[in-house]
């Protein structure tokens, strides 16, 4: 028998998780897969109901993504061209019925180093609203996933928002994924890339590889050879070795390190040739 | 513990459970609702897809919590929310075999169909991507969910021989009402779970088991070897039979069960991890080529050199042909283990019946699973009756024991009524695959392109236990050749033990993995000779006539009529590939082509089938039926036989079985034997049923019948009442009952012989594109001509041929099995619904007068030629051969790049 608790605000959740630890559930994707032939054991906190963590909102600061929000719902929504490669992404996560339950925040929270969410996200230099009974505090998504299956979240603490800071929500955005079949596929690599352009220069840019290191990365040498040089042929300025220095692959089942890194600088070619209307 | 409400199906439901359920656990154990399947219990697979609140759901995802208040439809209220035109739409088209993800393809297409009542092909692909489904090939459930919008679709009236009949088991299969190994069990039993080998190789020793079952209130009983009455040793090939129910003391295989657990039925999970066993890991040896060095560790006392055993066919003389030939290429390859990934996981359920034990399992072998499980237990054989659920996809490995023993093993044990269900990652880790095959091989032409002579060597990883290895083993040398003239040959297979999963049956028994290597040297040799890579094929095809490597002389060889059949499509693809590739670009466009050749049944064994069908006072006819359907359409294409022979309508037919105790032995579902073996077993019943009316009745030859009630009546004026005839012992008023068993003869030491009375011959071609910098594959479509001699049910043969092409596909390009690696659905990657391009089926007639109505078998014979025709055609688009499978993008990649991957 769980002890199954599903609060309808966020005080009631933070004060439950304060009072000891529960697993904390949101769209199950994860954690059911984790136990499978038996039932789920011990406390558990399921978050689907509280109302501060759902909604996509504009604030001040830039745009609020509650933790709760499915994949499903971040398709759907009308954001900016800056978020592009979200939304690709979110019809990337499972199937439609992964994308209707998976949440954004448990994406996050469960850190696999191949995670669809995240490069995008790194790409918009997200943050995220850690929130406990003593109160909240922020910090970059980059400095929250701290390695694979591993978070700076602590004890009794709750992903309650993701935050895109209003700098990032400028330009435009594109997300690749490459698989060994189309649907329901962990990436061999992925790729977020988000450029800023003014008067045909690259003003920005914005470059996260993931499943290519055991954190999601961005990619500053890279983000270098295009900031402040001319949009048309940017593509080309991406070279392999750049690639290669800024991810460290494994090799597993699914492909080899040399070639994760090989394909990772030719996704990005080609989404910085798709954003910048030239060949990669 | 507070209730949770919400609407099922239409009807208000209030639930007191733990809340942290799992909707499809609560839907299934609780609600009586069997429709939604679980597949993976991981969200990998999509099976228990339902609707909640009008969005697809995984239900195995979704705690019982979050659908409080919510609106939640099943398989089963389906046609009360408008979507009975779906429903009739999948049975029109084909879109269920098995039936095992029905379910779920229809759920998802009901939430796509509400927002979309017209979907695009594409929208059907990405609405239904998260679905896995192992028979159909997906492209008739696309076509169906396409299609479901239609009202008034006149129904399809014609049955007979050719006739596009619906599946006469469907209407269970697109309602929920079917019912699998899992689906049907006695409330107030034991759940059996077994204890499984962590280890490839392991000496075990079992701890304090009564403490430990003391301190587990649910626990009831715990049985192990020691508990085996009979002999704890089985295998489907007597005389190799080798591997124990239960393992006593030592594991070979990680996933071998050494010890069962019986667990009240409750709802009560005790901890397992704490069972008392103590493991002594040992050396295992994991490829064939350890396992044939010079004083590697024996896994089996009575096999030196770990070799099971060895198939040898030899003709001429290969060497000294091939020495002369005018070309010649060679090649290695290797292959990987693959995974049947039916979406069934092994279940079922066994209770007694008085002294009769009474098993209900998955299986694609009823009267096997009878003698085998007899002898187990130490039973008489009629004291065990086999009752087949529905299978949700065998492809192979439900020909072999699973949960058979287990299960009778504690229902005898207890005298209580239990049930098993393995787990997918147990289903994986316990169940056969596809041997690994390593095949060096030599072929040579003349100079005018006639092929001369092959040598062929193939060792093939038969892991810890024979199951089917030795099949394999004589299967391919057989086949080695592929369909063509080779009048010089020297093959030999060897099957060779490892601390590996256990290698059994896959669809084609080794012949694919074969076919790869032939398939692909005959594109080098056609290179060579400078000659089209059809044309060279063409040239060499068997015709009538012509003798194979056993020294068959053949009779109805189509192969020929399916090449040609490509001629026109090769033509285009070609010419289209060019136009692209002229282009230049990152995207190289490639053609490939490949043949299949497939001897139906048994090598060179007894194989017979026997069907009876007898008709009962009250007018019904009863078709004993004994062939299990696993979702390749027995059920359907043996009725439509039997009714074509009898002259009855199709309609008039009512199935029973198969279960041993009702149906006789129709053999197993194996060797595409099925609606050539047993079809002709029912087209002789039908016929002597029809013999003993027409004699009854004093009708003519010609007489066309019909049933009006309890009365046969002629349309030449005749008329049989049949409740004035006396029954007899079965109740019957008229009863026939004939078997068939095809005429083989034994190989001798050179494999000289007639292994096969009937072959079946494909080919297919493939058109593909590479993508040049990452190494990934874009199929495009997919033209696949078979010869079926006869083809009973198009829409069925269709079926199994875009079905074993989706295999075929997964087999060259994503499948990789590695135990304790990808015991799961998602490091297990099987093609989805977005992986299986257009497929043009082009159905052969080339009658064999050994055949039903001139049909030959087909099952196996699509996969075949997939694999090696997608390597031509990505040798065709890059120029380079990947001859180490599956083809991952990083291994293409590096071949494209001439670097080792």
């Amino acid at each position: 028998m769980t002890d199954y608790a599903r609060p309808g605000d966020m005080v009631s959740a933070l004060r439950l998780l304060a009072s000891g630890p529960r697993l904390v559930l949101a769209g199950g994707t994860d954690l059911y897969p984790a136990c499978v032939g038996r039932g789920l054991t011990g406390a558990v906190l399921d978050l689907t109901a509280v109302p501060e963590m759902k909604g996509v909102e504009k604030i001040a600061a830039g745009l609020r993504i509650g933790a709760c929000v499915t994949w499903a719902e971040i398709a759907a929504a009308q954001l900016s061209p800056a978020l592009a490669a979200l939304q690709q992404a979110a019809v990337e996560v499972g199937g439609r019925q992964i994308q209707n339950a998976g949440t954004i925040g448990g994406n996050l929270c469960n850190a696999s180093p191949a995670a669809d969410g995240v490069p995008p996200l790194l790409a918009l230099a997200a943050e995220v609203e850690l929130a406990s009974v003593q109160g909240v505090r922020r910090m970059p998504l980059s400095a929250f996933i701290t390695g694979p299956r591993q978070t700076a979240l602590r004890p009794a603490e709750i992903l309650c928002a993701v935050l895109v800071p209003r700098a990032a929500l400028t330009g435009r955005s594109v997300f690749h994924k490459l698989g060994a079949r189309k649907y329901l596929v962990i990436s061999i690599a992925s790729v977020a890339v988000r450029l800023v352009e003014r008067e045909g220069v690259v003003a920005d840019a914005a470059v996260a590889v993931g499943a290519c290191s055991a954190v999601a990365r961005r990619l500053p040498q890279v983000e270098a050879a295009l900031m402040g040089g001319v949009l048309a042929g940017a593509a080309e300025r991406i070279t392999d070795a750049a690639v290669a220095a800024g991810v460290a692959p494994l090799d597993d089942i699914r492909g080899s390190a040399a070639y994760r890194a090989s394909a990772a600088a030719e996704l990005i070619r080609r989404a910085v040739a798709g954003l910048t209307g030239g060949q990669a | 513990m507070t209730p949770t409400t919400f609407t099922l199906n239409g009807r208000k439901q209030v639930l007191t459970t733990d809340p942290g359920r799992r909707l499809s656990e609560v839907l299934r154990e609780d609600c009586g609702l069997t429709g939604t399947k679980v597949g993976c219990d991981a969200g990998d697979c999509g099976a228990c897809t339902v609707l909640v609140a009008g969005r697809a759901a995984c239900a195995c995802l979704t705690p019982l919590a979050q659908i409080a208040g919510q609106t939640v439809v099943t398989v089963e209220g389906l046609a009360a929310t408008g979507f009975a035109r779906l429903q009739a739409a999948f049975l029109r088209h084909g879109a269920a075999q098995c039936g095992i993800c029905t379910p779920g393809m229809l759920m998802a297409a009901a939430a796509l169909l509400s927002e979309t009542p017209r979907p695009s092909e594409a929208e059907v692909e990405v609405a239904l991507g998260g679905v896995l489904c192992r028979c159909t090939g997906y492209r008739k459930i696309i076509a169906a969910v396409c299609d479901a919008w239609r009202e008034d679709v006149p129904i399809a009236t014609a049955t007979g021989i050719g006739a596009r009949t619906e599946r006469l088991d469907g209407p269970p299969k697109v309602t929920g009402r079917d019912r699998f190994g899992a689906d049907l069990w006695q409330k107030g039993g034991l759940v059996v779970k077994a204890i499984r080998s962590p280890y490839d190789h392991a000496r075990f020793a079992f701890g304090d088991m009564q403490s430990w079952q003391a301190a587990q209130p649910s626990v009831v009983a715990v049985f192990t070897a020691a508990d085996i009455a009979g002999r704890n040793v089985f295998g489907v090939i007597a005389a190799f039979a080798d591997q124990p129910a239960l393992a006593e003391g030592t594991a070979r295989f990680r996933g071998e069960a050494v010890a069962l657990v019986a667990i009240e039925d409750d709802g009560a999970w005790p901890d397992l991890a704490g069972f008392p066993i103590r493991w002594d890991a040992l050396p295992a040896v994991m490829t064939p080529h350890d396992a044939m060095a010079d004083g590697a560790a024996q896994i089996h006392a009575n096999r030196a050199g770990n070799l099971l055993t060895e198939g040898f066919v030899q003709r001429g003389d290969a060497d000294a042909a091939l020495a002369t030939s005018a070309h010649r290429v060679t090649g290695h390859y290797q292959t990987a283990f693959v995974e049947h990934a039916y979406i069934e996981p092994e279940a079922g359920s066994a209770w007694m019946d008085s002294d009769t034990l009474v098993i209900r399992a998955c299986t694609q072998a009823p009267v096997m699973d009878r003698d085998a499980t007899a002898a187990i237990l130490g039973l008489p054989p009629d004291r065990v009756r086999i009752i087949p659920s529905a299978v949700g996809g065998g492809f192979g490995s439900k020909l072999d024991l699973s949960v058979q023993p287990l299960l009778g093993l504690v229902a005898l044990k207890t005298g209580r009524p239990v049930r098993m269900v393995f787990s997918r990652a147990e289903s994986m880790a316990a169940t056969t695959k596809r041997h690994p095959a390593t095949i060096t091989a030599q072929i040579g032409c003349d100079a005018q392109g006639h092929v001369t002579a092959m040598a062929f060597e193939g060792v093939f990883n038969t892991g810890a236990y024979a199951s089917w290895g030795p099949t394999v083993a004589n299967r391919v040398p057989v086949h080695a050749t592929g369909p063509y003239r080779t009048p010089h040959i020297h093959a030999r297979a060897r099957a060779i033990h490892t601390n590996g999963p256990v290698s059994g049956a896959f669809r084609g028994f080794g012949v694919p993995q074969a076919a790869i290597a032939q398939e692909t040297l005959y594109d080098r040799l056609a290179k060579a000779a400078g000659i089209d890579r059809l044309a060279f094929r063409l040239k060499n095809a068997y015709r009538d006539g012509d003798v194979t490597a056993t020294g068959q002389v053949l009779a109805a060889a189509g192969i020929w009529e399916c090449l040609a059949a490509l001629r026109g499509p090769w033509a285009r693809a070609l010419g289209e590939a060019l136009a692209a590739n002229t282009k230049g670009g990152t995207i190289r466009r490639g053609v490939g082509v490949a043949s299949c050749w497939y001897g139906c049944g048994n090598t060179s064994l007894p194989n017979p089938s026997t069907i009876r069908v007898g008709i009962r006072a009250d007018g019904s006819v009863m078709l004993h039926q004994g062939a299990t359907d696993i979702g390749q359409g027995s059920d359907t294409v043996i009725t439509q036989i039997c009714a074509e022979a009898c002259g009855l309508p199709l309609a008039a037919f009512t199935l029973i079985g198969p279960d041993t105790f009702l149906t006789p032995d129709a053999g197993k579902t194996s060797a595409s034997r099925q609606t050539f073996v047993t079809g002709r077993a029912a087209e002789a019943a039908g016929r002597e049923l029809r013999a003993a009316i027409l004699r009854q009745g004093n009708m003519g030859e010609a007489a066309r019948l019909t049933l009006d009630g309890a009365a046969i009546v002629s349309d030449t004026g005749g008329r049989i009442d049949l409740a004035a005839l006396s029954a007899d012992e079965l109740g019957y008023v008229f009863r026939a009952e004939q078997t068939y068993d095809p005429p083989t003869t034994a190989l001798d030491a050179n494999g000289q012989g007639t292994p096969y009375a009937v072959y079946g011959y494909g080919a297919q071609m493939v058109e593909l594109a590479v993508d040049m910098a990452l190494g990934t594959v874009r199929l495009l479509k997919i033209t696949a001509a078979h010869d079926v001699g006869r083809a009973i049910n198009p829409m069925l043969a269709e079926g199994q041929i875009e079905g074993g092409i989706a295999q075929g596909i997964g087999m060259a390009l994503m499948e990789e099995y590695i135990a304790g690696r990808t015991e799961n659905l998602h490091d297990y990657l099987i093609p989805t619904i977005g992986d299986v391009p257009p497929i043009d089926s082009i159905l052969i007639e080339v009658p064999h007068p050994e055949g039903p109505f001139g049909a030959k078998g087909l099952g196996e014979h699509v996969l075949i030629p997939t694999a090696p025709a997608i390597l031509n055609a990505i040798a065709d688009a890059t120029g380079v051969l990947v001859t180490t499978l599956p083809v991952l993008p990083h291994r293409l990649l590096a071949a494209i790049r001439g670097e080792e991957a």
